[in-house]
């Protein structure tokens, strides 16, 4: 939860600019009664950047980087909640697909993960010896029939209003029913806190956003369609992070997808390009649905290295 | 005033032994001390036991992290050790239900172990399944928001009522043995006596009550039966009711279930032969004893086998993708060693051995009821974890780590102490009960208790 401190202490930085900001600007003695004898001035003055992009100088001991900060989830954000009126669904397109890894890259940095690891996955597929091998991104098929749903005890992940197979990571028990019952394998499991260490560098980069989950260890996570994104309208970081447009994203109640170039109806492009679901015969009737592997843009080339994750 | 005075002046009879021949059968049965052997052998249970325990301490300091199981293995030797225990407490209700109901006569001395089998394993098993949450604290939200669709709940449900129920098998034919065990053990702490006394719930062996434990156990060894049929059965649903290689088969529940009575059945075989020749128990639990319970394990062996024929025979048939890489896996991969090892001493050597008279003489049956057992054990880590190394996408693209499972010391060592736990409770018990009903063989050799008791009870 390290990332969720920095974002608060940023958060109180920033407070801290504003009121020095506003302080300097209207020449009150309130910066004297805001500032007196706790701390002892240090007259070392640091310039700081002011929301209304004012370059104001505050005493250094003004800055106190906060390190009693309370353990809370990312956001009041109710995870069981969907986006009304909508149906989110995705399209994968693999004939465009070269394994970039640019969508894994994405999600790690959208979702705090360690870089080595994401909610989306690049599997090498081949569907039998003779025919052309293909890469396959899986993100959670977030299936309206879904059986990590189904066999959960405590209703820690469920099916939203908008599509979505939301978890609840405040509830999850960590029984790891739903990544056995999973037949995509799409669900990891906060192992250790180890395997989330993110390093002070990537902390400050990353920006707070809501929705998202918060890797309690102990409990189950997956790819989420980056509610907090769906919410506002934006697509969620693989689709717009992948440089070949695999991915399209949208609404199936609207009937369109995009891939943040090109709008196409959902209908259409499933009929035109002969869109399917992956293991269909198993009816868990997954919102995402794959064009197949046909007139590739590249040619197939195997990972250049044996991939770390 | 003693307690035996405040008994006496409140009315209360106490039974004592009629004659000489009860005497004899007190001192054959009631609880002995340990001795020398019985003291290191609590001490290595023990020593595990801790072990156990503080693996169990760095786990929930750390995380489910401390174990080799990955996003991919995501259920270990913890719930293959779990089935384990589920299985092995069936045999309780085998011996107490299913031969009482068949009136078999000789099962009478074994009755009491197998209860203890059954109650320690189930126990354990319990346990275990905490240790397997990667949140054990929210335990509670099972009760709290239980969703009555998932086989988790169902679980929950079929093994606490078994539990209860065990322990109820365990404890009313306990109840007179109890009053033996307040009013015949010499030199016993005041309050041992007192614990005895409140256990034996101021049992008076009149026949009213005879009569009532008489009818409560009838029922009770009905009721045993579908609860314990349901905790297996419920227990192989974690396993049926996903699409897993392996696992998606509708023959899962009778395959669990045999295999568990015979695991159970070689569980007694092996616990008596160790306590008749440890407390020279020769009088009561008899060659013919071991000849019959020898029987009854071929017979459950052959069960077994011929669900483990329809499981393996029937999808090597097909090899349907998956499901076929999954077998081959088995038979001739990676795990074919362990497989093969498992299925021939676990299963064919015992029945071969055991169709011959000479097979079940004591010594040659002990050897193969922990032949059984051991192969038991690992036949449900052959269930588990191959199955999930052979999800449907395959495992190409993921860490080379993660496409293996070797539990780590931290899980060999929990799963260890949890079967070293579940002996400890075993030796604990047989350490303060009468092993063998004590009643039970006065009524059969006809020796009178001081409150003569009409009734027959088997």
């Amino acid at each position: 939860m390290r990332y969720v401190e920095s974002n608060e202490s940023r958060r109180k930085f920033i407070k801290a600019g504003i009121i020095t900001g506003v302080v300097a600007a209207t020449g009150l003695g309130v910066f004297e009664a805001l500032s007196d004898d706790k701390i002892p001035k240090t007259g070392e003055k640091i310039k700081l950047l002011s929301p209304e992009g004012k370059i104001v100088e505050v005493d250094s001991s003004l800055i106190n980087p906060n390190t009693n900060i309370p353990d809370i989830p990312l956001s009041s954000h109710n995870v069981r909640e969907g986006v009304p009126g909508k149906k989110f669904v995705m399209v994968i397109d693999l004939s465009k697909c070269k394994n970039a890894g640019k969508c894994r890259k994405a999600c790690s940095k959208m979702h705090y993960l360690p870089e080595e690891r994401s909610f989306i996955k690049i599997d090498r597929m081949q569907d039998s010896e003779k025919t052309a091998p293909y890469w396959m991104p899986t993100p959670c098929f977030h299936c309206d029939n879904p059986p990590c749903v189904k066999v959960c005890p405590v209703s820690a992940t469920f099916k939203l209003t908008d599509g979505i197979v939301g978890i609840d990571n405040e509830r999850c028990i960590g029984c790891r029913f739903c990544m056995v019952a999973c037949p995509y394998s799409a669900r990891v499991f906060n192992w250790g806190e180890e395997m989330y260490a993110l390093d002070a560098e990537r902390q400050k980069q990353m920006k707070g956003h809501e929705g998202c989950s918060s890797h309690k260890v102990g409990t189950v996570e997956k790819c989420d369609f980056c509610p907090s994104h769906a919410a506002k309208g934006k697509l969620p970081d693989c689709v717009t992070a992948c440089p070949n447009g695999v991915f399209y994203f949208g609404d199936e109640n609207e009937d369109t997808v995009t891939n943040g170039d090109e709008t196409v109806r959902l209908s259409a492009l499933i009929r035109d390009k002969a869109g399917y679901r992956y293991l269909e015969e198993l009816g868990t009737k997954p919102r995402v649905y794959y064009l197949p592997p046909a007139n590739r843009q590249f040619p197939f080339t195997e990972a250049k290295e044996e991939k770390k994750n | 005033m003693t307690y035996k005075e405040t008994l006496l002046k409140s009315g209360v009879e106490i039974p004592k032994p009629a004659d000489e021949k009860m005497k004899g059968l007190l001192k054959d049965l009631l609880p002995k001390n340990f001795s020398l052997s019985g003291k290191i052998w609590v001490g290595f249970l023990l020593a595990i036991a801790l072990t156990g325990l503080y693996a169990y301490t760095l786990q929930l300091r750390h995380g489910l992290v401390v174990t080799a199981m990955r996003d991919f293995t995501s259920w270990g030797i913890y719930i293959s050790n779990f089935v384990f225990f589920v299985a092995i407490s069936l045999v309780g209700s085998l011996v107490s239900a299913v031969l009482k109901l068949s009136n078999v006569q000789w099962r009478t001395p074994l009755t009491r172990l197998s209860e203890i089998i059954a109650v320690s394993a189930i126990t354990f098993a319990s346990i275990i399944i905490i240790v397997d949450m990667g949140r054990p604290e929210r335990f509670w939200h099972l009760f709290v928001y239980g969703r009555i669709q998932s086989p988790i709940i169902w679980d929950v449900i079929v093994i606490s009522t078994y539990f209860v129920i065990s322990l109820l098998l365990l404890y009313l034919p306990l109840l007179p043995d109890l009053a033996l065990c307040r009013d015949n053990i010499s030199g016993m702490k005041k309050w041992k006596k007192k614990i005895y006394n409140i256990l034996a719930l101021n049992w008076q062996g009149t026949h009213k009550q005879y009569r009532i434990i008489n009818r409560s156990m009838k029922i009770l060894a009905v009721l045993i039966i579908p609860l314990a049929l349901g905790i297996h059965t419920v227990t192989s649903w974690l396993f049926a009711t996903t699409f897993r290689a392996g696992w998606d088969s509708t023959n899962f529940g009778p395959y669990f279930v045999s295999g568990a009575f015979m695991v159970g059945c070689a569980g007694v075989i092996a616990l008596m032969y160790i306590l008749r020749n440890h407390y020279k128990l020769d009088k009561y639990i008899t060659q013919r004893h071991f000849d019959n319970m020898g029987r009854l394990l071929v017979l459950l062996s052959l069960i077994y086998l011929y669900f483990n024929i329809n499981e393996y025979l029937i999808t090597g048939y097909k090899m349907k993708t998956v499901e076929g890489e999954h077998l081959m896996d088995l038979f001739t991969g990676s795990y074919a060693p362990m497989f093969w090892l498992v299925q021939i001493f676990g299963m064919i050597v015992p029945i071969i051995v055991l169709v011959f008279k000479k097979g079940r003489k004591p010594v040659p049956l002990f050897i193969v009821s922990l032949f059984v057992i051991v192969g038991a054990w690992f036949k449900r880590f052959l269930i588990v974890s191959p199955t999930l190394l052979h999800p449907f996408i395959p495992l190409n693209t993921v860490p080379q780590a993660w496409q293996h499972y070797f539990p780590t010391w931290q899980e060999w060592a929990i799963t260890c102490g949890s079967l070293a736990g579940a002996l400890l409770m075993v030796t604990f018990l047989i350490r303060v009960l009468p092993i063998i009903p004590i009643w039970e063989v006065a009524e059969e050799e006809g020796i009178q208790m001081q409150i003569p008791s009409k009734h027959h009870f088997n």
